[in-house]
């Protein structure tokens, strides 16, 4: 009989035993090590690196020019962009005098670390203090593929509804800051409470703050350029820039 | 595919008959479509023919209010003691390769069929 695993059988036609090998590596191993890189140069050229994630149309570009008519005098900003077609995101943001780098993701349905990492060889960083990164629109995918960002912003306009947070729990949990987009479209519609948005996204577990935006406001901009003013500044007195886990 | 590639070469293996993955339901990926992937990606690799198993454990809080750890719904992640939204996630999220079983080139004997 076997001596190895008792099968009865003669020895010399034992089979070949398989070999077991505990292996407890993330499936993702690889993007995570390329995020890892693209992290230590952000922090080496002390950028801060926002992954701006949402559904198509939200309004992530529109709220980016908004952001840089507003922040560009008190910070470098550039901007990566992806989409699965065109050049046209990065168009617009070049136009207010921003470097901006287009991704086409072709077929793609989110931006990964590799990607992101070629377009950061056609950035200079020392030259940037804040980046962006505007994922490609989409409330599922982008969310399990770390870019090496500090910090996600999630926008959820009001024309998705307030019950976006618990049909995509995996995307709004990731979220840092999630953003009520369009917020100035709230008095003509009758089905988007803000409370109940955010009651949906502490249902999560998230303690995420939530901030209304209005690209097309000036006024109504203003609570998010505060709060990134506040993780720029983290960022400059090298405090840790993350504001939840 | 790769991470199999690579162990395959640190054991020898000639071909894998096992691969254990762990795809909580909050890692963001879907076992049927990952389910598919691998028949897809397997064909003329060393991992052809294998049986995938993919695992998936329920989710589970952790609160910080009240201690209590709890099963809960995957968009539903407060604390199902005492509802506080101020929670952890213990399990659920895991998305990795847990464990292979290949057969390797050490054995020159013949394998037979169980």
């Amino acid at each position: 009989m076997c001596t190895d695993c008792g099968c009865g059988l003669p020895e010399h036609q034992h089979h070949a035993h398989p070999e077991i090998v505990d292996v407890m590596t993330p499936l993702l191993a690889e993007n995570d090590r390329v995020a890892a890189h693209n992290r230590e140069h952000f922090d080496r050229a002390g950028v801060l690196a926002i992954n701006l994630m949402s559904s198509p149309g939200a309004g992530k570009t529109a709220l980016l020019e908004a952001t840089i008519e507003r922040l560009g005098g008190e910070c470098r900003i550039a901007v990566v962009e992806g989409d699965l077609e065109t050049e046209n995101d990065a168009v617009r943001i070049r136009r207010l005098g921003v470097p901006a780098v287009q991704i086409c993701t072709t077929t793609t349905c989110h931006l990964d670390a590799t990607m992101l990492h070629r377009a950061l060889h056609e950035l200079d960083l020392a030259e940037i203090d804040l980046l962006f990164v505007e994922n490609v629109g989409n409330l599922v995918c982008p969310a399990s593929f770390d870019l090496g960002q500090h910090l996600n912003v999630t926008l959820l306009s009001t024309t998705e509804g307030d019950d976006k947070p618990a049909k995509y729990p995996v995307m709004f949990r990731a979220a840092d800051l999630v953003l009520i987009s369009k917020s100035d479209l709230i008095e003509v519609l009758d089905d988007f409470d803000v409370a109940a948005a955010t009651e949906a996204l502490r249902g999560l577990g998230s303690s995420a703050t939530v901030l209304e935006t209005a690209a097309r406001r000036a006024v109504a901009v203003e609570p998010w350029l505060n709060w990134l003013r506040a993780r720029l500044s983290d960022r400059r007195s090298q405090k840790p820039v993350a504001v939840a886990e | 595919m790769r991470q199999l590639d690579d162990l395959a070469a640190a054991h020898r293996a000639e071909r894998f008959r096992r691969v254990t993955v762990e795809v909580g339901p909050l890692s963001g990926v879907e076992p049927d479509l990952l389910r598919r992937a691998f028949s897809l990606l397997s064909p003329g690799t060393r991992a052809d023919g294998a049986e995938l198993v993919i695992n998936s454990s329920p989710v589970r809080v952790h609160c910080s209010g009240c201690g209590v750890r709890s099963t809960v719904p995957l968009n539903r992640l407060t604390c199902a003691s005492c509802g506080d939204w101020r929670t952890r996630v213990i399990a659920g999220d895991e998305l990795f390769l847990r464990r292979v079983e290949m057969d390797t080139s050490g054995n020159e004997e013949p394998a037979h069929v169980h």
